[in-house]
């Protein structure tokens, strides 16, 4: 990890954020909350750099995922409190704040670029201020507003008891009977309203949610979020425009080969469990040849199970399907040997003996890293096989996307999903949310909600095998092998960093050379509390480890 | 028609040789062809104009002369050619182009950011042709309660419906007002079959696209039917405005509307008022009251008088908070049936966007004939939309008052036009000038206190 900061390059982070940023005078703020006017302080090294943006990142997908499950904002408000703690937790308190402004900061330098990245920034971090400004206690909303100059001001006792009769029957009105009586029986403070201007509120006047008296309405607190968050969206929305035009002119040419590149790949990154290397993960050498049909119905998502149909019935599959089906095999834990064995076998009746070495054998040894350049390729995530289009003749890709509407019916009925569970997925696929359509038919084929949501076809795989041990009971050293790699997958970090995976990475190896059992606890002491996405049966005492035959 | 010796009538005839002949009737003639005489000495060109400049009119130092030129007007001239985007320099050149193209119609537009008949030098550069200002207008038409009034149908305007107009424009007012704030209101009669709203402040000028839909719905309680039955936004308890709007209401429906429109005399009717009550238990209840009286008054009181029973009972027999509810939802039925009979109907398309255009106050209905009248709301009750003056009627009195129009004064003061200017200028203009005349005067001491660079 300090190798990362060459000397010269201490300070270096804070120095391109300055120069892209427009440093006001220092803000210690008494507040959790910031409206982002001033960058933080002090050093940045490149590694909370990364880390900390794609810790928020993690925060604004999961607040776009549940707007996409229709979740509308009131419901939401407790879950994004809880996803903004469960990431964007820190060692110290005092730290919390500074990994806010400094994960808000870089994602503004990687999100400013296009029209398209600076709008999803802006809803998600809009939508991620109201709920927390709505958390926080009416004191330190006022504070808040105050420190940050807003010209909100709550009522005062005479005008507060002016108006309390007509406020408690706006409350009335809203069904807010509770609130309504609280508020008579003289149990809310003035502080709870506040007096604005009409027209700063159209939405709330429209629907006749506020006390309108000459002009001015009368806006409770738990309203006042959508009033705050107007002045926070117009200022990011300025600051990102400055932010690209300044990145593209001054910073990129001389962060070409530093920042820039991490920057760049922020807005695609793929945040979820590392399926690079099967050996690392303990998986290799689990799963054989002959398991696969049966794992095929079981635990396949539906793109990898239509390639896996489509190759044993016409017995071949053309290049781009051979490569993802090939990767996600061998992410599974298929070794080469095997992988070798199941491939001859499907495509013997178009290319028998000789031909399968000559046309195909090469390939699969290339994905395995073993011809050509070595490269140790990696299965491909969702992102990248939603955006591969197959032409005709070709069954790769996504099929929530290339299927229509009556093919991904049938072919989820045959999977055995459960009914109500198709009809949701059709209608996600048709939205639009593909990686939500697959969450929904796992859910629907395993009976049970899906923690992580779906964002690698192997972590559909592993999501499926848990919960099925989870089902069954813990019943055999090899899927306690496999639980055990999923946990060591759950790191934070893109495949092929050597920095942050390395430990984990080898407390992996460790935990794979043990029993199944000790290796679990050890590994969750070595990640620490918290990006770790592992569900209930991971933590069930090893000691029920039993070997069946 | 007076009973003068035949011999008298004719020496009145050779007195006045320049009078028309006595049995010339303008109410018998096309009002298209009457639009001429009307431009030149009915339509009170002056008064409109001090309005539209918003005190830019004089010579004081603070005024924006360029004001009034980028405001657009439309014309409508004789078969129905629309020619938008008119402009004008000023109260003169806006009566000349009157006088000379005669528009059946004139409609107000927004106030532009530079002369609308030199937008097409704008469009396309910088911010391009864009509307800046523009009053806040609501449009309300009678055609929009055909299904609760029985009196008549589409066009149709008399003193038996007028009353829902009247309460409209009550309830608009008085929302303006108090909630919103707003003091500058002219109310004008649409000619034919409705009224509309001009909201004249400089804060409801300035107001934009959104917040003038906010402000409409605000307003909207009515949202359609469904099988037979009005749909209402109201809940089981009332917002403020909406319980001040019901207050009204209900003594309008009471006095007026259920009375003269006769409301629950035909099979047709009663049963669509039943639709309102909540289950068919209530229902018969109430149909079997009314086997005993007739007249639309006592059934309405039977009608409440079992649903208060019912309430009652409610109330007493469920256990307390839920007996209250149904007792609330019970007597809502009576609530549903007056707001859906009686609420304002707002077109919310008129009111929602910046650049609508909207009929301009004194124009001539082409159907009708009728003059486009201010109302003044606290008379709105009494205002009886079939003997507004008509182009034809006014012309008729000039005629007959020619003596007293020829001294110099504007023709119109001579005849029923003077009433409306003076409706005009009491309810609405003259508030408006001294607050335009004060906002002048501030500017100009804003402009004294700035401090500048002379010595």
């Amino acid at each position: 990890m300090a190798t990362f900061l060459a000397a010269g390059a201490v300070g270096g982070a804070r120095k391109v954020l300055a120069e892209v940023q427009q440093p006001n005078r220092v803000h210690r703020s008494k507040v959790a909350l910031s409206m982002y006017r001033d960058m933080p302080e002090g050093e940045i090294a490149i590694e909370e750099f990364e880390r900390f943006a794609m810790d928020r990142l993690r925060v604004l997908k999961g607040v776009d995922d549940l707007k996409a499950k229709g979740f509308r904002v009131d419901q939401m408000q407790d879950k994004v409190i809880e996803l903004y703690d469960k990431h964007m937790a820190t060692a110290q308190r005092e730290e919390k704040q500074r990994k806010d402004a400094v994960s808000h900061f870089v994602l503004r330098l990687a999100y400013c670029r296009t029209e398209d990245l600076r709008r999803w920034l802006i809803s998600q971090e809009c939508d991620l201020f109201k709920a927390r400004f709505k958390d926080l206690p009416p004191r330190d909303q006022r504070v808040f507003m105050e420190a940050n100059e807003l010209p909100f001001r709550p009522l005062g006792r005479p005008d507060f008891e002016e108006v309390q009769e007509q406020l408690a029957q706006v409350l009335l009105s809203l069904g807010q009977a509770q609130q309504a009586s609280a508020l008579l029986n003289g149990k809310v403070p003035p502080e709870s309203y506040y007096k604005v201007p009409f027209e700063q509120v159209p939405d709330l006047v429209a629907s006749r949610r506020v006390y309108l008296q000459a002009g001015y309405a009368y806006v409770s607190k738990d309203q006042m979020s959508s009033l705050v968050v107007q002045p926070f969206r117009s200022a990011l929305s300025k600051a990102l425009v400055l932010t690209a035009r300044r990145w593209a002119a001054v910073v990129a040419p001389a962060e070409a080969d530093r920042l820039a590149p991490v920057v760049e790949s922020l807005s695609q990154r793929y945040l979820g469990p590392d399926y690079s290397d099967a050996e690392k993960r303990g998986v290799a050498g689990t799963i054989t040849a002959r398991d696969i049909p049966v794992l095929s119905k079981s635990s396949f998502p539906l793109c990898m199970v239509s390639m896996q149909q489509a190759l044993h019935d016409s017995h071949h599959l053309k290049h781009d399907g051979r490569m993802q089906l090939g990767l996600f095999l061998k992410g599974i834990g298929l070794p080469l040997e095997e992988a070798m064995c199941f491939w001859r076998t499907e495509m013997a009746a178009v290319a028998p003996g000789d031909k399968f070495d000559k046309q195909y054998a090469y390939n699969v040894r290339h994905n395995y890293g073993k011809e050509g350049n070595r490269k140790d390729y990696t299965p491909y995530t969702c992102a990248k096989i939603i955006t591969s289009t197959p032409g005709v003749g070709q069954v790769h890709g996504c099929p929530y996307k290339t299927f229509s509407q009556e093919s991904l019916r049938s072919a989820l009925a045959r999977l055995q999903v459960a009914p109500s569970n198709i009809e949701a997925a059709v209608g996600m696929a048709a939205a639009g949310n593909f990686q939500l359509a697959c969450e929904s038919a796992w859910e629907g084929k395993h009976g049970c909600a899906c923690n992580t949501g779906i964002n690698h076809p192997n972590q559909y795989f592993e999501e499926s095998r848990k919960a099925i041990q989870a089902q069954q009971g813990p019943a055999d050293p090899a899927a306690a092998t496999v639980a055990a790699g999923g946990a060591a997958a759950a790191a934070a970090g893109p495949p092929k960093t050597p920095g942050p995976a390395a430990p984990a990475a080898a407390a992996a190896a460790a935990a794979a050379a043990g029993s199944g059992g000790g290796a679990t606890t050890q590994l969750q002491d070595v990640l620490g509390g918290s990006s770790q996405q592992q569900p209930q049966p991971d933590s069930a005492p090893p000691a029920k480890v039993q070997r069946t035959d | 028609m007076s009973e003068q010796p035949v011999a008298e009538v004719k020496a009145e005839v050779k007195l006045e040789p320049a009078a028309q002949p006595a049995d010339a009737d303008f109410t018998n003639v096309g009002v298209q062809f009457l639009m001429a005489p009307y431009y030149s000495r009915l339509f009170p060109h002056q008064e409109v104009y001090k309005w539209l400049a918003y005190g830019n009119d004089g010579k004081h130092p603070m005024v924006d002369a360029s004001f009034f030129q980028h405001r657009e007007f439309c014309f409508t001239l004789d078969g129905d050619i629309f020619v938008r985007y008119q402009s004008f320099k000023d109260g003169l050149e806006l009566a000349a182009a009157l006088k000379d193209r005669c528009p059946s119609k004139i409609d107000i537009g927004p106030v532009y950011n530079v002369e609308p008949q030199r937008r097409a030098a704008y469009q396309g550069s910088g911010q391009g042709f864009c509307p800046m200002e523009r009053e806040l207008v609501f449009d309300i038409d009678l055609t929009d309660y055909d299904d609760v009034r029985t009196c008549g149908r589409e066009g149709h305007i008399c003193i038996k419906c007028w009353p829902l107009m009247a309460a409209a424009i009550k309830i608009l007012d008085a929302g303006l007002r108090q909630d919103f704030g707003f003091q500058h209101i002219l109310f004008v009669f649409s000619g034919r079959r409705g009224v509309h709203c001009w909201v004249c402040d400089e804060r409801a000028r300035k107001l934009t696209d959104e917040q003038r839909s906010a402000i409409a719905s605000y307003f909207a309680v009515y949202k359609g039917q469904e099988r037979g039955v009005a749909k209402l936004a109201l809940g089981l308890d009332d917002h403020p405005a909406l319980a001040r709007a019901y207050a009204l209401l209900k003594g309008a429906f009471e006095d007026r509307i259920l009375p003269e429109q006769g409301l629950l005399e035909d099979e047709a009717q009663r049963k669509a008022i039943l639709a309102y009550l909540p289950n068919d238990a209530i229902r018969n209840a109430v149909e079997r009251r009314w086997d005993g009286v007739s007249s639309s008054a006592d059934r309405w009181e039977a009608l409440q008088d079992e649903v208060e029973t019912e309430a009652q009972a409610l109330e007493a027999n469920r256990k307390s908070s839920e007996g209250a509810r149904a007792a609330k939802a019970m007597r809502k039925a009576v609530k549903d049936i007056v707001c859906a009979y009686t609420y304002p109907r707002l077109d919310m398309e008129v009111s929602k966007k910046m650049n609508h255009l909207l009929k301009a106050p004194f124009c001539v209905h082409p159907k009708t004939g009728k003059v486009c009248v201010p109302i003044d709301p606290e008379a709105a009750w009494e205002f009886d939309p079939e003997t507004v003056c008509t182009v034809g009627g006014l012309l008729n009195q000039l005629n007959s008052n020619s003596a007293a129009a020829a001294q110099g004064e504007e023709p119109w003061r001579a005849t029923d036009m003077s009433q409306a200017v003076e409706t005009f200028r009491a309810c609405f203009l003259d508030a408006l000038q001294a607050e335009v005349k004060e906002g002048l005067a501030e500017k100009l001491r804003q402009a004294a206190a700035a401090p500048t660079l002379a010595w």
